[in-house]
């Protein structure tokens, strides 16, 4: 900005005051919860991608329930589930390019699988296993476990991107709780200094563990905070999954053309935080029931009906299909390989310093003079 | 040629721009103005506003930043400012560029360098002359350097910038222009991970690093004992070969490194020495380091910092014992 032009104002009143008030951002929807919309409003997909993201979303939840039915039976880590999340996960992730990439937190399985994740690595990392890890960034992901601590990482992979002139952008997931840690702020400023490729995906969900959104901030949104950062935003009903793909897509495109944007999504997590939470303990039944008729599947049905596309939708063949596609899954997971324990130390560097090649040569002679140290990792349950 | 060790550094950044398109400089004021210390000086116009930069006043974004654009392919070798800033980004460090290797299991790397100006002695504000390499030396997939001389600020610098692997190469502002010595115009790498003997001695060993090397030397001048004196140039990963095979050479021994002691990096040495040359010892090991307090502003900095009279009654006492 030059001398003069910070003098000039062309938003916002002239008194010099800017208030919650000026930025009330709206919110986009397609279609309403009572299932109406303008049919000029839906995006130019074909009917056969219409019914794909209902197939989509009827996977993110048919995951989510077989992951948390197996950790109950001590066949997984803590797990994260996407209930309720279903057109924000999903509509976002359709959006995506095969070349983009996708730094996320966890609760966006199903963005990966469009990814090309594999169901089974996905598996792999709720149970503790690193290879997990590994298969995720072949396919240009990442899940940060440390909320908001990636935006930084996407700013920089986008600027790398940029430098490329590569035809891709970086998307980060992350959530409310996020917003709040200096990591976020810092990645999106910068993002928008550079014009880098990135689009920040944030899911408003509501809670962040037992922490509602009103207690995480008292902005009325987080879309408004784009304008801070210096770059532009979309608030979204994250329950509406045309709405969320519209705004993906346009998110990715002003990207691409040096313009980073900050998506939020506002929806509602249905279920825990993760299978260690018992929501009950914070929020109440009313509150979950209100929500619960807001389900995001059972809005787009009502619209695939409007459209005549309904009949095409085969819901039970779906759900075998799926459920078949998570059996074999968990049977892959399950036949994954045992590990070394050498693999602890593996690729900390490129090559072992003597030092830890040291420790390495003291595990093993020990575990060649005690081979019962151990025995106990398998008496107890998976995961 | 003869240079400075910010020179040095400066020769460095330049060559190894030169050699390779992926290395990237950015940092708080280094392009426009060649950085608070001029160490980044005539890049910008060298290499031009894509591949120098200047960013905002925005830690945590520098070096996470600099592991994403690291994980793309690039070789970011970003500045912070002063090392006392450096710890709102120890979470990137911590959470994502020392394991982002480790956590893809070698699918992708993170080879970026920070650079930082540390420790005291310069008559600086509050949180200017910290000394953590002890910390940064603490986490596992993080290497650490700490030069002393043109000669190593260039070939240490150069091998960070080559290193597969993150590198923190913290620069002892106090020493930046406070002589010139001989520094090979041509590229070199000093080898990371290798401590240099400074002078050869059997009397007892001293172990220092940085900035704490010429008062360190100057103390073994003064007293006129035949001290083996190690520069060990690295923090992590530790050259315990050196060290240790000093101590059984000479049975004694005494760290100097101007971090507090508590914790500080002497204590990881002493255990170094515990392990693998304790009945060599004729002596308990002896530090002299700050004390376990902040690092006081200007007016007390000298108090803070070892200085040759506190080294020499050290090494009379190790030589005593």
């Amino acid at each position: 900005m030059d001398e003069d032009g910070m003098y000039e104002t062309s938003i916002g009143p002239q008194s010099g005051r800017v208030s919650q008030n000026d930025l009330d951002v709206g919110l986009l929807q397609i279609v309403e919860p009572d299932g109406s919309y303008a049919s000029e409003e839906v995006p130019a997909l074909h009917d056969d991608q219409l019914c794909d993201l209902y197939r989509w979303m009827l996977l993110e939840r048919t995951f989510d329930e077989r992951m948390v039915k197996l950790q109950r039976r001590g066949e997984l880590g803590t797990f994260g589930s996407g209930y309720g999340q279903e057109a924000s996960i999903i509509g976002s992730g359709y959006a995506l390019k095969d070349e983009d990439w996708l730094l996320g937190m966890g609760r966006e399985a199903g963005a990966m699988f469009l990814q090309g994740l594999p169901m089974r690595d996905m598996i792999l990392f709720w149970r503790g296993i690193e290879d997990a890890n590994r298969e995720m960034a072949k396919r240009n992901l990442m899940i940060a476990i440390s909320i908001g601590s990636h935006l930084p990482l996407v700013t920089g992979a986008a600027w790398g991107m940029q430098l490329d002139g590569a035809d891709s952008v970086v998307a980060a997931y992350f959530g409310d709780g996020a917003s709040s840690t200096g990591a976020v702020h810092e990645g999106m400023n910068f993002a928008g200094v550079l014009g880098a490729p990135a689009v920040f995906f944030c899911q408003n969900n509501q809670y962040a563990i037992s922490t509602p959104f009103e207690k995480q901030t008292q902005a009325r949104s987080l879309a408004q905070r784009a304008v801070g950062y210096g770059i532009d935003g979309i608030r979204v009903d994250g329950n509406d999954v045309l709405a969320v793909y519209k705004a993906m897509a346009e998110a990715r495109e002003a990207a691409q053309a040096g313009s980073p944007m900050l998506v939020e999504s506002l929806t509602y997590r249905l279920g825990a935080h993760t299978t260690s939470d018992d929501p009950t303990r914070y929020r109440d039944r009313t509150e979950e029931a209100q929500w619960k008729r807001r389900d995001p599947l059972d809005r787009y049905e009502s619209f695939l009906r409007s459209e005549g596309l309904w009949s095409e939708i085969n819901h039970e063949a779906i759900l075998e299909d799926v459920n078949n596609e998570f059996d074999a899954a968990l049977q892959a997971a399950d036949e994954y390989e045992p590990r070394h324990v050498d693999e602890m130390f593996d690729y900390l560097y490129a090559e072992l310093p003597p030092s830890l090649q040291q420790q390495l040569v003291e595990f093993k002679a020990f575990l060649e003079d005690r081979p019962d140290a151990y025995d106990y990792i398998d008496q107890r349950a998976k995961g | 040629m003869q240079e400075t060790i910010v020179g040095a550094i400066n020769d460095a950044l330049h060559s190894e721009m030169d050699a390779d398109e992926r290395v990237l400089i950015f940092g708080e004021d280094i392009a426009e103005s060649g950085g608070v210390f001029r160490a980044t000086d005539g890049l910008k116009e060298r290499f031009g506003d894509d591949r120098v930069l200047d960013t905002p006043l925005s830690e945590i974004a520098i070096v996470g930043g600099a592991a994403g654009l690291a994980m793309y392919g690039y070789r970011p070798v970003a500045e912070i400012q002063f090392s006392g800033f450096l710890p709102p980004a120890f979470d990137q460090l911590v959470t994502h560029a020392s394991r982002i290797r480790w956590r893809t299991r070698g699918e992708w790397s993170a080879p970026l360098v920070i650079r930082t100006p540390y420790g005291a002695g310069v008559k600086a504000l509050e949180h200017h002359s910290e000394s953590l390499e002890g910390v940064y030396g603490h986490l596992p997939g993080l290497k650490v350097v700490v030069p002393s001389t043109p000669r190593d600020a260039k070939g240490l610098l150069t091998a960070a910038i080559r290193d597969p692997d993150p590198v923190l190469v913290m620069e002892p502002k106090q020493i930046y222009r406070s002589f010139r010595d001989e520094v090979p115009e041509e590229s070199y790498e000093e080898p990371i991970g290798e401590a240099a003997i400074r002078r050869e001695g059997s009397e007892l060993s001293v172990i220092s690093w940085g900035a704490m090397m010429y008062p360190t030397l100057q103390a073994v001048e003064n007293l006129g004992v035949d001290a083996e004196v190690i520069d060990l140039r690295t923090i992590s990963p530790l050259d315990d070969e050196t060290v240790v095979e000093s101590v059984k050479k000479t049975g004694r021994a005494l760290i100097v490194h101007e971090a507090a002691r508590t914790g500080g990096f002497g204590s990881e040495l002493i255990a170094c020495i515990n392990d693998r040359a304790l009945m060599y010892l004729k002596a308990p090991i002896e530090r002299i380091t700050g004390f376990d307090v902040p690092v006081p502003l200007l007016s007390m900095e000298d108090y803070y910092l070892p200085n040759p009279p506190r080294i020499e009654e050290g090494i009379k006492r190790v030589l005593t014992a």
